[in-house]
């Protein structure tokens, strides 16, 4: 069995996995989630503009981290956990050049005492959980450790 | 003051609490008091207005109605609101504006609930287009995480720190020592918070506001029906704000994976939380420097220094040096939460923005035994719900 996506659409896998998100042709607004695939019509969310049409765009795969925080407890489903007994895992909200924030789990081996807000951060696809089908992945945001910093540590 | 301003007639709760009974119960008991406290005979409300429960069913879900019929038909036009957490907030700007605009005289808003316990958690059933839904399955983001990715951001941006926010849960829980309607009446040291354990670094299970059984009631009436039967004792709503994001809204809010994208418009100049309470003073016609006092949504304990910078009360980054003064402490410069906030209460949704709104009818009336704010002339309220909901009321005497 192979590993899909937990959610389609939403993510490229592979190497240089990116994010895959919505520009409004009309206005240029990017949108992740992305709208262009949603079974109705896409709506563009900027008031000023009553585009329906939208082209996908890979989103930048580092940014800047606004902020970050973990789950000591097991969350309620439907998430589903990966392992029993349950073992906490760090989420942090990453600011893109584009110009949003993206939430995502931080990647495997990282935790809070590795980020900072400002701090830079790359999208990492890894396995969320397993069921019937195989492992199901997610995207991550894993902290970028530069040179020289990671023998300070 | 405003021109459209409407007068408190009476003001009733039931006390929070984990009691497991039916919130129609807690409903009817606090709208028995706000209607002794006011005077107003149930036969004379010409408008109910119920605040929505999403967790009890279809009874909930036309809380209006059910409120109505448990208190006796009485012929009364009816309304249902719901706004998540701005729920009850909703409910009472429905009552105002029905007034404002003539077509009713006095009307009863009520908001109860019955919660469950631990972690609030989407409603079954898969659902792949559903933001509240997917965060959990994506990300196993809970509300509590969020919470903590704002208390995280004063830490590294404004040098707050985990005392800090504790000492906001210590000072709630003084204020609410002698509230009869609070679920939590016990002193809590800044070591009780600390060494409680961490739920979503870097807040403390005591950081953290849990969720409560409650009701509370409101009458409401035009100014000329207040004076005409002496009604309420000079306490007025002057603003109710309950306006939406302006787009696009790059805070990340719950409960949604991401933030919209600034990269076509620029961000507005306000924050949606900013922008709540901005609308509420512009309404109003009153300066952030009147107030008098302020109950907030301390979802969490850092979340209430958040709102003290939202609602102009202190300069961005400075409300740790408020609270470390004691200025936010009753007796102190501009108390925040003299009720003892959610800290003291948790929350039941659809009746908290009512509560608050109790508290601060009681502080301008002088009522609010052993946590009274001496003096006290306007208050303010703020709370924000998911999907772009929040709400803000001033009130004056």
């Amino acid at each position: 069995m192979t590993a899909t996506p937990a959610i389609e659409g939403w993510f490229t896998t592979g190497p240089e996995s990116a994010l895959v998100g919505s520009r409004c042709t009309t206005c240029e607004t990017v949108f992740f989630p992305p709208l262009h695939q949603a079974s109705g019509p896409g709506f563009c969310r900027n008031p000023a503009c009553a585009g329906e049409e939208f082209a996908e765009t890979r989103l930048s795969r580092r940014g800047t981290v606004w902020s970050y925080t973990d789950a000591q407890y097991q969350p309620p489903p439907p998430y589903v956990p990966r392992s029993d007994p349950y073992e906490p895992f760090a989420l942090a909200a990453v600011e893109l050049p584009e110009g949003l924030v993206v939430l995502g789990q931080v990647a495997e081996g990282y935790g809070v005492a590795d980020l900072r807000v400002g701090a830079e951060a790359e999208l990492v696809v890894e396995t969320l959980y397993a069921d019937e089908s195989g492992e199901r992945t997610v995207w991550r945001w894993k902290p970028v450790v530069e040179m020289g910093e990671e023998a300070d540590q | 003051m405003s021109n459209h301003d409407v007068a408190v007639a009476g003001v009733g709760m039931h006390p929070w609490g984990k009691w497991g009974r039916n919130f129609v119960e807690y409903g009817v008991h606090a709208a028995r008091a706000a209607l002794a406290d006011s005077g107003v005979d149930w036969r004379d409300v010409d408008l109910v207005v119920g605040g929505e429960t999403v967790r009890n069913g279809y009874a909930g879900y036309v809380a209006g109605a059910t409120f109505a019929q448990a208190l006796g038909w009485n012929g009364a036009k009816v309304a249902t609101s719901y706004a998540a957490c701005a729920t009850g907030a909703q409910a009472l700007d429905t009552a105002r504006a029905r007034i404002l605009a003539g077509l009713s005289e006095v009307a009863l808003v009520v908001g109860a609930d019955t919660t469950p316990k631990g972690f609030l958690a989407p409603n079954a059933g898969e659902r792949w287009d559903d933001p509240d839904w997917l965060r959990f399955r994506l990300l196993g983001m809970t509300n509590p995480a969020y919470f903590a990715l704002y208390a995280r951001r004063r830490m590294d941006l404004y040098g707050a720190t985990q005392e800090d926010f504790a000492r906001v849960k210590v000072k709630n829980a003084r204020h609410g020592l002698a509230n009869p309607h609070a679920r939590y009446r016990k002193e809590v040291g800044v070591e009780d918070v600390l060494t409680s354990a961490v739920v979503s670094d870097p807040l403390h299970l005591l950081d953290i506001c849990a969720t409560s059984d409650g009701a509370a009631a409101i009458v409401l009436c035009s100014t000329a029906y207040a004076e005409k039967h002496g009604l309420g004792g000079g306490v007025r709503i002057n603003a109710i704000s309950t306006v939406t994001p302006t787009f696009p809204n790059t805070v990340i809010d719950m409960p949604l994976l991401s933030t919209d994208s600034a990269n076509a418009v620029p961000a507005p100049e306000r924050t949606f939380k900013e922008s709540i309470g901005q609308a509420a003073y512009e309404e109003a016609g009153i300066d952030p420097a009147d107030v008098s006092l302020a109950e907030v949504y301390d979802l969490s304990t850092a979340l209430e220094l958040d709102w003290m910078e939202d609602l102009q009360l202190c300069k961005r980054g400075e409300a740790e040096a408020l609270l470390r003064a004691g200025d936010t402490t009753i007796g102190g410069r501009i108390p925040v939460n003299p009720s003892g906030g959610l800290a003291c209460f948790g929350e039941a949704v659809p009746a908290q923005a009512l509560a608050q709104v109790c508290e601060v009818t009681w502080q301008l009336r002088g009522q609010a035994a052993g946590r009274q704010v001496e003096g006290a002339r306007v208050g303010i309220t703020a709370n924000q719900g998911l999907f772009g909901h929040g709400s803000s009321v001033i009130l004056s005497r």
